[in-house]
């Protein structure tokens, strides 16, 4: 059969039977459609398969841009126009300068997410109350009508800040996508309303900064094979990737003798395969042990004093900024000059759960086995006090002058990147004002009154709150989000935003909230180059292996009849269709950035590129060798450890001038903890990226949703491994399954996020996913997510 | 060609399972049918000390199995109907489809579970070493997948001699039943005492 009959039919709904069953069979999943499955089984024979993954006609080299921190070769095996096999990259490893890419679990399942028979099909609007999932088919042009007319009205009647593009991450690490296509839009008409950071590590990303003057802290990885000592505090790079290679350089390290210890609170995957050693600690205690480990340091004298004289600010008393008293140095807080707590690793013991003795044998070691990396993940920032951990880490990387030195790490959010390639679309938004991210709900709620105290800039107020929402791509309008029942209240009320639009691929929970769908096309369906998250030196071509199915649209493609109807078609495309984006991409990098970068038809036959350099990037390297003509970026010049910029902000038990633990609300310490006794965390699963793949068959029998509890917790409350359990708070309940493992501390819930939210008829998520129970309270200085700081009980279902 | 075996370095397997899903996708096979299997292992406690510290001998690993194409297999002994069958040439077991009716002996008879049955076709099947692959020039599916490249695969004679004789782990069958031609460097936690 000829690619274009079999799609034909496919797009008119008119499969015969047995065709239905052949395509479905070549993908490999079961048939649940009008009882199919069941007639199956009494003809006792399964039909023939019409595709072997042994037999294809061409391979086509391509990349998935989802959120995801790793960028991996996909390699499709085509036969006739359907992917029957997907490879990955085959690069050997051994050369560090062009590390395989690899794809893991996730990638290896891209032909049930392509084929997957829940496919959004074709456009739909709502037709019941909101959110209560109930749609109707529509045509491409009614949608485009609908949503043109309504981004009008809307502009019209309330003002350009009215309309949100809200943060979604399906398809963030390409060229092209939803939201670059919906601000593209809303940017030649008037504008939207802006928001600033994520919520992967915002807290992180307004912290670090004070400290260095830059989130620009990391080294390239293979900076890491000439380190001596690695804590990987809070990372799980095995599960969540974070950059496709970075698995190869930390093995590398370890053969190269690195010592490696893994302090989380569960015993991951990371720990598993590269961890000398693992320290369990209790979430949002982290600032804890660092104080602890600093007060070691410092107190035998293991501190590299030359360093701290040289490069900080803050560290001792004859370092401190002007007008601020000796005693709120870092050193004095350490010592207990001043609040007569000195932060010994008993004081920490208590707190933290990590034995004081093995505190001290860790600080000793971090300061004393050089060059030492202390690599901070970002999950210990998702907390209460987040931005404290960020800060800490980097204090504790000055105290034992590892930054700026080979092999070494600076800590803190650590990004690093000198790897770049041309970005083709380009928009000025007219408006000016942003919130932080997180903070999105009460824009909708309380637009009009935030303040700079709620992180709002680029305005002194909004004329309006959110009266539009386009949620492209993402599922943080209800499943990502905290506080799910808190949320999904205020989107079910259709007097507060107005109108909503999701573009997606399967009718995911955030898009049961939409009143007009649009179905999405996966990295397949569409060209794109893939990057990394800002960690890696190479990109990967994305092709476009087949036509789109259905009737499913790259949204690039459907606003552009958007911008048609409001007239501003040229201003939005700029005459240029996909293609010619991904070219225009590759012929200015080479024109503008790296004259070695391929050609489009070079890059599109090898299918990724690895950027070549002559030695690591070692973060401050050139501010650490000479200081004077290289000053940090920060108000001094120097590194922060006292920042008097958030001194003067004069809310000193929130945001402290230099890091400290902070007792957190809904930590170990909180009163509440009487009530609900397990402090709930969340993981990065292999499985999904983030939400991502919730409903993929294989995925969920490679590693199913569940809560890990340790075998004390679960023995009190009469639960066994494999048991059902109800996971509640104040905010929420959840009912989920039980793995009873060694492998989290005790006194600690985990639940892996994304996981999509699925409440019964009484309100109870029966999914697990974990932000029913999650706070929206934010962060006090990034205004950000605390998603990982949640107290709850656990009883048997 | 002698007989072909597999290596798995173990001492660096994070469990990812990208093995697995790529032996389904490879091999069409429905949730429940997995030709190469991903098992943990976890074991220990903890202890609380009086001033909170916690210590643990908390101790885990992974460990990814496919069919380990046995000098004795089971499997070929078990069938009644002369379905499975050992290659002369490399030693590669695998199942006809075309003779198998699903008695599901081998499933019993083999120790590590290679034998899948699958309850609609009515017949067992396992890993075939992707001979299909392998004839056209491409390694085995999970071999070419692992993303720290901790599978590899050839004359067992040759693996041996590279990597040792270890073929049984922590929480394995006896390698004496079938004679494995499978080639182990153990994780920490997974040697034999």
């Amino acid at each position: 059969m000829s690619e274009g009959s079999l799609l034909k039919r496919l797009m008119t709904n008119k499969m015969e039977r047995r065709t239905f069953i052949k395509w479905s069979g070549a993908i490999g999943v079961p048939v649940i459609a009008g009882g199919v499955g069941t007639k199956l089984l009494i003809d006792k024979q399964k039909e023939e398969k019409v595709a072997s993954a042994s037999d294809w006609d061409k391979v086509v080299s391509t990349c998935s841009v989802n959120n995801c921190g790793g960028r991996c070769v996909i390699k499709a095996y085509v036969k006739d126009g359907v992917v029957v096999r997907v490879a990955t990259d085959t690069q050997e490893s051994g050369d560090p300068s062009i590390p395989p890419l690899r794809a893991c679990v996730r990638g290896r399942n891209y032909r049930n997410l392509l084929y997957h028979p829940d496919r959004l099909k074709y456009p739909m609007k709502r037709v019941g109350k909101r959110g209560e999932g109930k749609f109707e088919r529509i045509s491409w042009e009614e949608a485009v009508d609908t949503i043109a007319s309504e981004v009008k009205r809307i502009g019209d009647t309330y003002g350009p800040e009215s309309r949100y593009d809200n943060y979604s991450s399906g398809q963030c690490w390409g060229l092209h996508g939803g939201s670059t296509a919906v601000r593209k839009l809303l940017s030649v008409t008037g504008g939207f309303l802006n928001f600033r950071n994520d919520y992967s590590s915002g807290a992180g990303n307004v912290a670090t900064p004070y400290t260095y003057g830059t989130n620009n802290s990391g080294s390239s990885f293979d900076s890491l094979l000439h380190s001596k000592y690695i804590l990987l505090w809070g990372q799980n790079p095995s599960e969540m990737i974070f950059s496709t290679p970075y698995r190869e350089y930390l093995l590398q390290a370890k053969k190269n003798g690195a010592k490696i210890v893994v302090i989380d609170p569960r015993y991951t995957d990371t720990a598993i395969t590269y961890g000398d050693e693992w320290i369990p600690i209790k979430p949002t205690t982290d600032n804890a042990m660092m104080d602890a480990m600093g007060y070691v340091i410092v107190t035998e004298k293991l501190h590299d004093q030359n360093f701290l004289d040289k490069y900080c600010v803050g560290f001792d008393g004859d370092h401190m900024p002007e007008g601020v008293a000796k005693e709120e140095c870092l050193k004095s807080y350490l010592l207990g000059e001043k609040d007569g707590v000195a932060k010994t690793p008993e004081w920490a013991e208590k707190i933290c759960g990590v034995p004081a003795e093995k505190i001290r044998e860790i600080a000793r070691n971090y300061a004393t086995i050089k060059p030492a990396a202390l690599i901070q993940g970002w999950a210990a920032q998702r907390q209460a006090y987040g931005e404290q951990f960020m800060r800490g880490g980097a204090q504790l990387a000055c105290l034992t002058g590892n930054v700026g030195k080979l092999g070494g790490w600076a800590a803190g959010t650590g990004y690093w990147n000198r790897s770049n390639i041309v970005y083709p679309i380009s928009y000025e938004n007219p408006v000016k004002a942003s919130i932080p991210c997180f903070l999105w709900t009460k824009a909708v709620e309380q637009g009009t009154e935030m303040t700079a105290a709620d992180g709002l800039q680029g305005t002194e107020k909004l004329s309006t709150n959110i009266k539009l929402i386009f949620n492209m791509a993402g599922n943080m309008l209800i499943n990502q989000h905290a506080d799910i029942n808190k949320t999904k209240q205020l989107l079910e009320d259709e007097s507060k935003v107005e109108f909503i639009v999701v573009s997606d691929l399967f009718m995911t929970p955030s898009a049961k909230y939409a009143d007009i769908i649009l179905p999405g096309t996966t990295f397949f369906e569409r060209y794109d180059i893939g990057v990394p998250w800002c960690f890696g030196d190479y990109v990967v071509f994305g092709d476009k292996t087949i036509d789109p199915l259905y009737e499913c649209r790259d949204e690039y493609d459907v606003f552009a009849e958007v911008a048609e109807k409001l007239g501003v078609k040229d201003q939005y495309t700029e005459g240029r269709t996909i293609l010619d984006l991904v070219k225009e991409s590759v012929e200015r990098t080479r024109k503008e950035l790296d004259p070695t970068f391929p050609t489009f038809e070079e890059f599109r036959k090898k299918g990724v590129h690895h950027f070549q350099y002559d030695e690591p990037l070692v973060g401050f390297k050139t501010q650490i060798d000479d200081l004077e003509n290289n000053p940090f970026e920060t108000p001094s010049g120097k590194i922060e450890l006292f920042s008097k910029t958030l001194w003067d902000l004069n809310q000193h038990e929130e945001i402290p001038a230099i890091a400290k633990y902070i007792s957190s609300w809904e930590g170990p310490e909180d009163p509440l903890i009487e009530k609900y006794p397990l402090q709930l965390i969340s993981w990065h699963y292999k499985r999904r990226c983030h939400s991502t793949y919730d409903n993929m068959p294989w995925l969920e029998e490679a590693a199913k949703q569940e809560m890990w509890i340790n075998p004390k917790d679960a023995e009190k409350r009469g639960i066994k491994d494999g048991d059902r359990a109800q996971v509640f708070n104040d905010r929420g309940s959840l009912v989920i399954d039980v793995k009873v493992t060694t492998r989290i501390t005790p006194g600690v819930a985990g639940i892996p996020q994304g996981g999509w939210y699925s409440p019964d008829k009484s309100g109870i998520d029966q999914r697990g996913a974990v932000n029913v129970l999650t706070s929206q309270r934010p962060t006090p200085l990034a205004k950000s997510n605390p998603q990982l700081t949640n107290l709850v009980e656990v009883k048997k279902a | 060609m002698g007989q072909i075996g597999f290596y798995i370095n173990q001492s660096i397997c994070q469990g990812c399972k990208a093995c697995s899903i790529a032996c389904k996708d490879k091999n069409n096979t429905e949730v429940g049918i997995n030709f190469r299997r991903v098992y943990t292992k976890e074991e220990g406690s903890y202890m609380q000390q009086p001033n909170g510290g916690i210590v643990h001998n908390v101790k885990s690993f992974y460990f990814s199995i496919s069919c380990n194409h046995c000098e004795q297999p089971a499997c070929v002994l078990s069938c009644p109907t002369g379905a499975i069958e050992k290659s002369k040439q490399n030693g590669v077991v695998t199942i006809d489809q075309e003779i198998c009716v699903g008695t599901q002996l081998c499933v019993k008879a083999c120790p590590y579970g290679s034998p899948q049955y699958n309850k609609e076709t009515f017949k067992s099947n396992k890993c075939n070493f992707c001979m299909d692959l392998q004839e056209k020039g491409e390694d085995p599916v999970c071999v070419a997948t692992c993303p720290l490249g901790a599978i590899e695969f050839g004359p067992i004679e040759e693996l041996r001699k590279k990597y040792g004789n270890i073929s049984q782990i922590k929480g394995m069958p006896s390698a004496t039943i079938t004679k494995p031609n499978l080639v182990i460097t153990p994780h920490r936690d997974a040697n034999l005492v």
